[in-house]
């Protein structure tokens, strides 16, 4: 589906003409990604970040793909395997630096990919399933990443296994059953390493899968933008090449940059000195983090210190699947008719608070787990979920938002607003 | 044809929107195949999430013998039992005192000390190395090891401090000290396991 005024594909010599009546793959790509689909005119900068995250998927897959031929996924010699690709492998250190940089970068592009939606309100009406497959894609990263940290059998990757595994004994009656059965054995071991490889290996694949529904749902109603206002007419839009493939491009590139500076200058910047020591199942580091990625969902987990109706543990662990299940409603839970922030000055404010506030748990999580520390954890927590479960529906009723413009052209053109009141659906023009 | 349309079943022949109060045969037929095949697939399911419990020789290591002639009062040692640490603690009397002087009903998860250690051997406390919040090893077993304000064990990861007889006094662990099955085969040897 498309917008009436895309412009079709026209092979024009023999051969595409050939290929287009046998399998149209060059139509497809034509009226995904090329000049058949038209895209609002007014797109700004975070809107490159859909396509960053697809990059950096590819860059881990290829990277990914390279390591696999060197590593051992065997607790006696998982170790030893990284240290031979770092030492003796031709350009192993290069790639193995992309590929943890690559995850950090895939991580840091997707959060900022969600920020958008947030504050442009991308999950809202018609557009519930594409920001639901965006979720389902989050949650296939995390696990990814998680698995993909416990490879070098280090000890941050040993203990992050023993900690995370360990969640699952904090169900009642059958949660050690499950531990147990994840792991293969009592505590990680070679029977944990080699699952978790195999679905390292297999779970980007899964989420390439769902990315491309995610690109599906996303080509029906075609991309929101900065105003939030539908697109009313072809005025509205300009091809997606060569507009936004050069778009993309300038970001691609500076994405770049701050890839290599990483990988030639700081590549152990965001990781943890305790993993170049072997994995040691008698010996715990004496401060167990998680990659930054984790570190806001880490806070909510130790946030729980006393036990009420059920365990701390337990639910330490709810609210923490709880703080990323909770984006799963989110389109249901702001009522607002208007989706860009730019027009809603009070939820702007509550999203600045929120971004605050997750940057606040970010710092908690890495931080040691002091008196002063565990009081502000707690207090960035329960805001956390206010912000989602009160304060969002409750503006969302009482916002009075600012006009809108009449159409895209209009906002781009910097034509006054008068006369723009919300719902005004006057094509511009 | 004729002669063939007689040879055939009318309940066969009829299908469709068929007003027949009876089931159609090709349907009854139809729903037996499903579900034998369904019934398959999910026989199937078993071995495939069986696989992933623990393997025979994973389980073949579940018994460890100990030696316990080297262990002073007061001192302790880290062993390993199913590839989880295992805390080995002589405990002295005062740390037995001390133990038996807490009021159950202020403990999160009341147990005795006698009730966690075996007859005549109180001063023994033998219990897995594993918080029971996340799995971290606590510390107090080894030599110059912080023991806690309760002067067991304490846990770095996330706080919580175990008391002398190794159950759960504050911070976010649910449980005691998990005491894993084992028996004295003699004055200085247990087996666990």
């Amino acid at each position: 589906m498309s917008f009436p005024w895309a412009k079709q594909y026209e092979p024009k010599s023999g051969l595409t003409q050939w290929i287009d009546a046998r399998l149209p793959l060059p139509r497809f790509v034509y009226n995904a990604v090329g000049g058949g689909y038209p895209v609002p005119r007014n797109l700004n900068y975070f809107w490159n970040f859909g396509v960053l995250a697809g990059i950096a998927l590819v860059l881990q897959i290829v990277t990914g793909i390279v390591l696999a031929m060197h590593f051992a996924a065997n607790g006696a010699i998982a170790f030893d395997s990284v240290e031979h690709i770092m030492r003796d492998v031709n350009s192993g250190w290069m790639i193995r630096y992309a590929h943890a940089n690559g995850a950090s970068m895939f991580l840091a592009v997707v959060y900022i990919h969600i920020s958008r939606g947030l504050y442009y309100g991308s999950y809202k009406a018609p557009r519930e399933m594409l920001w639901l497959l965006g979720v389902v894609i989050f949650l296939l990263m995390m696990a990814t990443a998680f698995m993909g940290y416990v490879l070098p059998w280090g000890q941050m990757s040993f203990w992050g296994a023993q900690v995370i595994t360990g969640f699952f004994s904090a169900l009642p009656v059958v949660g050690e059953s499950i531990r147990i059965w994840l792991l293969g054995g009592f505590a990680p071991d070679s029977a944990t390493l080699n699952r978790f490889f195999s679905l390292h290996y297999l779970l980007p694949f899964v989420t390439l899968g769902v990315i491309i529904l995610h690109i599906w749902a996303l080509h029906i109603p075609g991309s929101n933008n900065p105003t939030g206002v539908e697109v009313k007419g072809e005025q509205d839009t300009v091809p997606f090449h060569p507009y936004y493939t050069a778009k993309d491009g300038f970001g691609l590139g500076v994405f770049l940059v701050i890839f290599c500076a990483l990988i030639f200058f700081a590549p152990n910047m965001l990781g943890h000195p305790d993993n170049y020591i072997p994995a040691n199942p008698l010996s715990t580091p004496a401060h167990i983090v998680p990659e930054w990625y984790f570190l806001p969902f880490y806070a909510i987990l130790k946030s729980f210190t006393a036990d009420f109706i059920l365990d701390a543990k337990l639910w330490g662990v709810l609210a923490m699947f709880g703080s990323i299940l909770l984006l799963f409603f989110l389109p249901w839970l702001d009522t607002s008719p208007v989706r860009s922030a730019n027009y809603r000055p009070t939820y702007r404010i509550f999203l600045v608070i929120l971004l605050v506030d997750v940057l606040v748990l970010g710092y908690i999580g890495g931080a040691e787990a002091t008196a002063r520390n565990v009081i502000i954890g707690q207090i960035a927590s329960v805001y956390y979920f206010a912000h989602f479960l009160i304060i969002l529906p409750t503006v969302s009723a009482m916002e009075r938002p600012r006009p809108l413009p009449n159409s895209i052209t209009e906002s781009v053109l910097g034509k006054s607003s008068t006369g723009g009141s919300f719902g005004a659906a006057v094509p511009a023009e | 044809m004729a002669s063939v349309e007689r040879a055939i079943p009318s309940g066969i022949m009829h299908g469709g929107g068929g007003g027949g109060d009876e089931p159609r045969r090709r349907d009854f037929l139809s729903i037996a195949a499903l579900s034998f095949g369904g019934v398959g697939v999910a026989a199937v399911i078993v071995p495939l999430v069986n696989q992933m419990n623990p393997s025979a020789d994973v389980l073949a290591q579940s018994t460890t013998e100990i030696d316990l002639s080297a262990i002073a009062p007061g001192q302790a040692i880290k062993a390993s039992f199913r590839k989880q640490p295992l805390f080995v603690r002589n405990l002295t009397p005062l740390e037995i005192a001390e133990a038996d002087k807490v009021a159950l009903s202020s403990l999160r998860d009341p147990e005795t000390l006698t009730q966690r250690t075996r007859e005549g051997k109180k001063n023994w406390l033998i219990t897995l190395g594993v918080c029971t919040h996340l799995g971290c090893v606590p510390l107090g077993a080894g030599e110059g090891e912080i023991k806690g304000e309760y002067g067991g064990y304490f846990c770095p990861c996330h706080g919580s401090v175990y008391d002398s007889a190794a159950r759960i006094r504050k911070g976010p662990a649910p449980k005691n000290l998990a005491v894993p099955e084992y028996k004295f085969l003699s004055e200085t040897t247990v087996t666990v396991g």
